[in-house]
């Protein structure tokens, strides 16, 4: 092959994918944020009038939206955490001749589309339904009434219900990370780290878990990140009290009709988003990602 | 977790070259690098500038496109959910289907519409861009057709295509203020707002004002109210006393008042489009605004619903059948508008549907069907429904767009 052919193959090969980024990353994102700092209104046509204000006017009003986007995710992440740790530890290590049988339950959910997973959460914790009147009879729901994370008796339209979709919506995205990177741990570290009279506990914390970490780290991201924009299931299990930021940025775009700050909304979540990871990444140092 | 995931620190050799890298290496921020950042910051505001949103056009008399009418014989129709007859098995929708085989026109019938400010939403892009949004006919409440044809994007009906339509329109729905004459659209069905309740979940009381929706403790979180502003509003004013057929800015603002405080203390569970049936039935919703034609549908499923006209007056308003611009089968679509204005057909209609029908000399051929429909005052209305209904009056471009924004707000977002 002659040099000047090698030097553009790379270049070739990058084709298809600088293209896909092109339009479908950074197209939409220069007329977003040409969107942001435009002013109109509907008959007249909205126009570039660099009115940076716009950004500072929907944080002060839509703050409280942004703080609850980012508590409910991170509520979410951490359950999703607790929930599928053990588990992809369990199909790594223990499952044996199981194993693909699990991975094929724990993905088998997305078999159908977001929308009707969470539908079925409004019938199952309908009101009246047999599993809210078996929470209220055994007093859970008094105890989170107490908490002030349901209210009365009943569950829908309530934060838990919402972080409690988010969670289920997004376990998969947390597990399948995790198990990848559990995967790739050798059994026979466990077996020298017994030889060397560590516990099982030990032998978790300091050879198990440190080598999990990447998994850790994408998994926490794979969930946060979508979580936070998440719309479905503040829109389908909450009340308007629950609203999350991307219900306010569908409803500016839809119903507001109001672009330049539904546009302005995107991009400073997109900024919060970008500011927490980059200090998360920081902290738990994973290189892999970075 | 950082104990193990830090970086391990850097020896003085390391730290050294790292700090090389990033005064002369490619980490560097020199002149050059400047220049080119600078450069590229131009061109990126340049971009920015091109951008941008055009005015929603206003052509003269809706802009007309090219009718494929004869070559295709299909129309594409939009409408709300429950919104039209349905056969006993479901499966079956008798009067589209009666059409189809007296035009050999095949009706896709698509239940897209739940809320009028979403789908405008979600048909503004492509109509204001001039396309089509790939339907010729679709069902849109009075207000938005006013919007639609202020905007030119709604297409001009050929009368000689209207023959019934022309001839047996209910003189009440001849020509409002927005349409006079019935040039644009002509009325699907009239819709008169009311109070729904489940008994199983109010336990057997019934809920009469908005009053009680607004304040009773029995009924806390469980109330819904209508995403579409001028009904939740338009019935609050009635309860506060005020009529919306002169809503001012002050009438307004106290009602949304009176709606947040609601909000506020949880008595409001959400606010919702067509979608209040389902949490009706299930008794998630024990008591909300509704619209009266869809409480006799799901009534012959579950008698615990219940409905009420509130004592201080309802709101009355009508959902229209419209052909947007750039519809390709405008004719087949004219040919839809007129069947549905044949009195036997439209008794058929209203008499699955209970609306209130808009076609004059129906009442004989309900009383065929049940003689019980053709005294049905939600379908035919009585001199005591026409003394209780109210408007809302048209508001202005301005109007409309504060009262549409507050209500977002209101509504949650």
């Amino acid at each position: 092959m002659n040099p000047a052919r090698r030097r553009l193959t790379p270049y070739l090969l990058l084709l298809a994918g600088v293209a896909w980024l092109l339009v479908f990353f950074v197209a939409p994102m220069v007329y977003q944020a040409s969107t942001s700092v435009q002013t109109g209104s509907l008959d007249k046509g909205f126009r570039v009038t660099w009115h940076f204000a716009t950004y500072w006017d929907a944080l002060r009003e839509y703050w409280p939206h942004f703080v609850r986007s980012l508590l409910y995710a991170g509520i979410a992440t951490a359950a999703c955490l607790a929930i599928g740790y053990p588990l992809a530890y369990m199909i790594a290590f223990r499952a044996g001749r199981w194993r693909n049988v699990v991975m094929v339950l724990v993905v088998a959910p997305f078999f159908t589309s977001f929308l009707i997973r969470t539908l079925a959460w409004e019938t199952i914790l309908a009101d009246q339904g047999p599993v809210v009147r078996f929470l209220d009879a055994v007093h859970v729901l008094d105890v989170t009434s107490w908490l002030h994370v349901t209210q009365g008796h009943r569950v829908l339209a309530t934060p838990l219900a919402v972080v409690c979709g988010l969670t289920y919506n997004f376990l998969p995205f947390m597990i399948l990370p995790l198990y990848t990177s559990l995967e790739r741990v050798d059994a026979r570290l466990h077996e020298a780290a017994g030889d060397l009279y560590a516990t099982a506990l030990t032998t978790f914390r300091t050879v198990t878990f440190p080598l999990s970490l990447p998994g850790v780290v994408a998994g926490t991201l794979l969930t946060f990140i979508p979580a936070s924009g998440d719309y479905i299931n503040a829109e389908l299990l909450g009340s308007t009290n629950q609203k999350m930021i991307g219900n306010v940025i569908q409803a500016q775009f839809l119903r507001v009709l109001d672009y330049p700050t539904a546009a302005a909304l995107s991009f400073i979540l997109m900024a919060a988003i970008l500011a927490i990871v980059t200090v998360y990444i920081r902290r738990s140092g994973t290189e892999e990602l970075v | 977790m950082e104990q193990y995931g830090r970086f391990p620190p850097l020896s003085p050799a390391q730290a050294a070259a790292l700090r090389r890298s990033a005064a002369n290496g490619r980490a560097a921020l020199g002149r050059r690098t400047l220049l080119r950042a600078a450069g590229l910051g131009l061109a990126g505001a340049a971009g920015l500038t091109a951008c941008g949103i055009p005015a929603a056009g206003r052509t003269a008399d809706g802009t007309s496109s090219t009718d494929h009418s004869a070559e295709e014989k299909t129309v594409d129709f939009s409408n709300w959910t429950e919104y039209i007859d349905v056969s006993d098995d479901g499966k079956h929708r008798p009067t589209l289907e009666a059409f189809t085989k007296a035009t050999g026109i095949t009706v896709k019938y698509t239940e897209d519409i739940n809320d009028n400010v979403e789908f405008f939403g979600k048909i503004k892009p492509q109509l204001s861009a001039g396309q089509d949004t790939g339907r010729d006919l679709m069902v849109l409440t009075d207000w938005l057709c006013a919007r639609m044809i202020r905007l030119g994007w709604v297409q001009k009906l050929d009368p000689s295509h209207l023959p019934h339509a022309f001839a047996n329109l209910e003189q009440r729905f001849r020509s409002p203020d927005w349409d006079p004459g019935r040039a644009y659209t002509y009325p699907w069905q009239g819709i008169a707002t009311c109070i729904a309740y489940n008994k199983k979940a109010t336990k057997g009381r019934a809920v009469t004002s908005v009053s009680q929706l607004l304040d009773d403790p029995a009924l806390k979180g469980r109330v819904a109210m209508l995403s579409e502003m001028r009904d939740t509003i338009g019935m609050t004013l009635l309860d506060m006393g005020h009529t919306p057929e002169t809503v001012t800015d002050d009438t307004f603002d106290a009602a949304l008042a009176r709606v947040q405080k609601a909000v506020d203390s949880q008595q409001i569970r959400k606010f919702t489009g067509n979608d209040y049936t389902d949490g009706l039935s299930k008794g998630d919703i024990a008591a909300c605004l509704a619209w009266a034609g869809d409480l006799v549908q799901l009534r012959v499923d579950d008698p615990d619903i219940g409905y009420a006209f509130p004592d201080a007056g309802f709101l009355f308003s009508t959902d229209n059948l419209l052909v947007p611009a750039g519809a390709r089968h405008k004719t087949n679509a004219e040919r839809l508008i007129d069947y549905y204005y044949q009195p036997q057909v439209a008794a058929q209609l209203s008499a699955y549907i209970a609306y209130v029908c808009p076609v004059a000399g129906v009442k004989p051929y309900l009383a065929k069907i049940d003689p019980e429909l053709a005294g049905n005052p939600l379908i035919l209305p009585d001199a005591a429904m026409d003394a209780k209904s109210h408007t809302f009056r048209s508001l202005t471009e301005a109007e409309d767009s504060a009262y549409e924004e507050k209500f977002s707000k209101l509504i949650g977002a």
